[in-house]
């Protein structure tokens, strides 16, 4: 067991210095000349080369790039070209934001579509399942933006129901707080609560064709319950790997809400760098986001050794 | 009245002709009785529309009586609170028919709880003594162990003391030992020998191997393309099947006859269904 | 119900086609053209389905809508394909290690989904619909790799692979005239997924503003003009969703229908 997380933590770290390759190598692609670009064309050639010399871009780039990674070792993401701030700072108040939005989006979508799922499974050959996985293949095809727009055109809109855009800081008014997550909160969910419905269902049926889940009927359980005491913890191994992979679509999807409702979180922090072409700044959230994900990802792999008796034997 | 009674049953799955066609059998309390046949020719499906588990899309008509209920068109509410207390079974795969996340002596106590609401430290103390009585030298580390610790013929065990714990008046066995190595196929079926003598269960015993439903069975029922074609005692059966497949089966189960040298006989000499 | 679903995709994907066909052909109006004195018309016999804040036809943006949509797919799905099968391939014949490496690869590459990569370079070049192609075409190389891979391997260990084997046929030889027409099928179920994933993406791009820029309508932009006028003009929301959401599950749909008409043997790779 202790060898297998050892080697997954290997794994983990390897990831992350490819991802991080890719992503600097991407960022430092731009055409043209940082310097040149902030001080326009009018400015004198010594200027640009002095700026340059300034943001450290004169040097050749595997340099910059282990600056770059040696103060990301330290929290330190470098300095924005534009304002000048250091990029941490830059995120630290956004963080929250997006954190809150994902992860309760991920919750709400699990709530959903287990029972849904489970009920899709067990009626796979009536009405009542076909609707479910009707209405999770139409879900699937609703972008979240679009969903939070409906929602907004009829909630807020329509019935004045729910604030349509703006933040509250949880601190200062919990129930400000909470109504301007709902709507945004709801439009990520519905998307990845109809991709996971269609997991849980077919996890569910590979349940049903399974020999303990008879031995669990033999021996008194009805069908649902049967499904829920001796299927979901069998389910639950493939499930818990499908969410990790879901993790990245609910991230970025969370960006893309974050402009629907003018959310201040990474998303309109990223968005606002990409309009400015502040390179650093984009660089620093991207890699974040990637760390984010591969880090749950690392997790979950462990997670599903602890869930299945027979992994760590296996490996030990 | 017999403590279980099948009449005309029927089974037909979706819109294809009936797997099983006018089944009649009788079990009386205590008694054990052998359901014999090859694969296909409808033990199981008789078996597990017994206890209610068929698939959703079979259709059933005839009629199945325990100590007199109809449970044809029971829901499935009802059924369940049946199986695991008067009616247990016992399955062919030991190596897949328990949960590989659950320990092995929760799996067991889950039955005593389901039907009699035993308070946890009750259900362990029968839990344990139940899986001595199935044999086990060692019932705490057995309880503590995930099945996939266990071997076949101790997981075919553990499934066994899942059927009996809540003392059933019916146990239907599914070729319980098919799977499993011969000599563990004998302790097996030694241990459920005693265990159902001792709780006085009757017994529905099917499997396509005359001699193991011989070492266990009273009587005995041969069924052949879903149809039961003769009926009797064990020593009946042995000694004037009728039937030209009960011949053939009875002379390639005593190979003891059998003068070294001469040719093994095989079912074909002595029966040519359709299908052959 | 698995006919239907084959059925209703390549209904709502031929819809598609047809709308970006047609909008070549004819449009009831110049989707460009700016018409102040028809602002914000609610949908009537002169304008099918009204215009929007600067006077143009909401129909005519719709249908020219489709060529983005469908052009970036195309695109976006041609590079997944053109460099994931030839890899998938290669690594499906070439040594253990190789494999091993380039899954985990693909495994990292899930961690930069085709929108993180697209506002990435977006952020690099300036957002266009040649970074929408790329980043999304680049994220989907690594699943085409992956089914191409699995699917092979499964081909490669059948019965007549191995004859052809022994017979002395090469390699490379026995990938393309055996493994590649026998794993079509698995990689146009892919491609169908993929294509609905390229709309998806392309239609939260526009709406960000970092795929095709003005005045090139697409149904992105439509739904962003159309929230920013929500209160006015609630209805124009609807057109350019329905259009979005018609797209991807015209796709989902097809890709499902095609899996369940897959080789048994392939399905586990699809």
């Amino acid at each position: 067991m202790a060898s297998s997380v050892a080697r997954r933590l290997g794994v983990f770290v390897l990831s992350l210095l490819a991802a991080s390759v890719v992503i600097f190598l991407i960022a430092q692609a731009l055409p043209g000349d940082v310097a040149r670009i902030m001080l326009g064309n009018e400015a004198s050639q010594a200027d640009v080369d002095a700026l340059r010399a300034q943001l450290g871009l004169d040097r050749p780039l595997p340099v910059r790039y282990l600056e770059w990674m040696g103060g990301l070792l330290h929290g330190d993401a470098g300095t924005s070209y534009l304002s000048g701030a250091p990029v941490s700072e830059l995120i630290a108040p956004r963080l929250g934001v997006t954190l809150w939005l994902t992860g309760l989006a991920l919750v709400l979508a699990v709530l959903v579509a287990v029972p849904l799922g489970m009920v899709a499974a067990l009626h796979r050959r009536d009405a009542g399942g076909f609707v479910v996985s009707a209405v999770a293949q139409v879900g699937m095809a609703v972008p979240a933006f679009v969903a939070g727009i409906v929602l907004v055109a009829v909630f807020s809109v329509r019935l004045h129901l729910l604030p349509a855009t703006g933040y509250v800081p949880l601190r200062s008014d919990p129930l400000g707080w909470a109504r301007s997550l709902v709507l945004p909160v709801v439009a990520l969910a519905a998307v990845q609560a109809s991709v996971l419905t269609r997991y849980v269902r077919s996890a569910f049926i590979d349940v049903l064709t399974e020999d303990y889940y008879r031995t669990a009927r033999a021996v008194g359980w009805t069908r649902g319950l049967a499904m829920l005491r001796h299927g979901l913890r069998n389910a639950s191994l493939s499930l818990v790997t499908v969410l990790g992979l879901q993790l990245a679509s609910v991230l970025v999807g969370a960006i893309v809400i974050e402009q629907v409702f003018v959310l201040p979180g990474l998303g309109q922090l990223l968005l606002e760098a990409v309009a400015q072409k502040d390179v650093l700044v984009v660089q620093g959230i991207v890699m974040l986001l990637v760390v984010f994900v591969l880090l749950i990802n690392a997790l979950v792999e462990v997670a599903a050794v602890a869930l299945d008796p027979r992994v760590g034997e296996e490996v030990a | 009245m017999s403590l279980l009674e099948v009449d005309g049953l029927t089974v037909a799955f979706g819109r294809g002709a009936p797997a099983i066609r006018d089944v009649c059998l009788r079990v009386d309390a205590g008694q054990r009785l052998g359901v014999i046949g090859e694969s296909g020719s409808g033990k199981t499906v008789t078996a597990l529309a017994i206890m209610g588990l068929l698939a959703e899309n079979a259709r059933l008509s005839g009629s199945i009586r325990i100590d007199g209920d109809e449970l044809i068109g029971r829901s499935d509410r009802e059924l369940a609170r049946l199986r695991g207390d008067k009616l247990g079974m016992i399955f062919q795969e030991p190596l897949s028919a328990l949960d590989p996340t659950m320990r092995s002596g929760r799996q067991v106590a889950e039955v005593l709880r389901l039907h009699e609401g035993a308070a946890a430290g009750a259900a362990r103390e029968r839990v344990l003594a139940m899986l001595a009585e199935v044999g086990f030298d060692d019932p705490e580390r057995v309880a503590d162990s995930y099945p996939f610790q266990l071997s076949g013929g101790q997981r075919q065990r553990v499934l066994t003391a899942m059927a009996l714990i809540n003392s059933p008046d019916l146990v239907i066995c599914d070729e319980p030992t098919t799977a499993l190595d011969v000599t563990v196929q004998a302790t097996v079926l030694g241990v459920l020998d005693r265990v159902l003598s001792d709780a006085g269960a009757a017994c529905l015993f099917i499997s396509h191997d005359l001699a193991v439903v011989s070492q266990l069975c009273s009587d005995i029922a041969v069924m052949l393309d879903g149809q039961i074609v003769e009926r009797g005692s064990t020593a009946d059966i042995f000694d004037q099947p009728q039937h030209p497949y009960t011949r053939g089966l009875v002379a390639t189960a005593r190979l003891d006859l059998v003068a070294p040298g001469d040719r093994l006989p095989v079912i074909g000499d002595f029966y040519a269904g359709e299908r052959r | 119900m698995k006919r239907l679903e084959l059925g209703v995709g390549v209904t709502l994907v031929a819809l598609v086609a047809a709308m970006a066909v047609v909008s070549f052909v004819w449009t009831p109006y110049d989707p460009i053209r700016i018409v102040p004195a028809d602002r914000l018309l609610r949908p009537g016999p002169a304008h099918l389905l009204g215009t929007d804040a600067f006077g143009r036809d909401l129909f005519s943006r719709l249908l020219v809508g489709a060529r983005s949509c469908l052009s970036v797919g195309v695109i976006s799905v041609g590079i997944a394909a053109l460099i994931g099968v030839p890899v998938g391939l290669f690594v499906a014949q070439g040594p253990r290690w190789l494999a091993r490496v380039v899954l985990r690869a693909t495994d990292i590459a899930q961690a930069l989904p085709a929108l993180l990569l697209a506002i990435l370079l977006a952020g690099v070049f300036g957002g266009s619909t040649t970074t929408a192609m790329v980043a999304i075409g680049a994220a989907a190389v690594p699943q085409f790799i992956r089914v191409t891979r699995a699917g092979a391997r499964q081909v490669l260990s059948s019965d007549y692979v191995a004859a052809a084997r022994s017979a002395g046929i090469p390699r490379w030889r026995t990938a393309w005239t055996h493994v590649l027409p026998n794993i079509g099928a698995l990689i146009g179920v892919q491609a169908s997924v993929t294509f609905a994933m390229a709309i998806l993406a392309e239609a939260a791009l526009s709406y960000l503003g970092l795929a095709t820029q003005p005045p090139t309508p697409t149904w992105g932009r439509m739904l962003k003009e159309a929230q920013d006028f929500l209160y006015l003009q609630p209805g124009q929301v609807l057109w350019p969703a329905l259009a979005v959401a018609g797209g991807v599950l015209g796709f989902n749909l097809l890709g499902d229908g095609l899996r369940d008409r897959l080789d048994p043997r392939l399905r586990e790779a699809a």
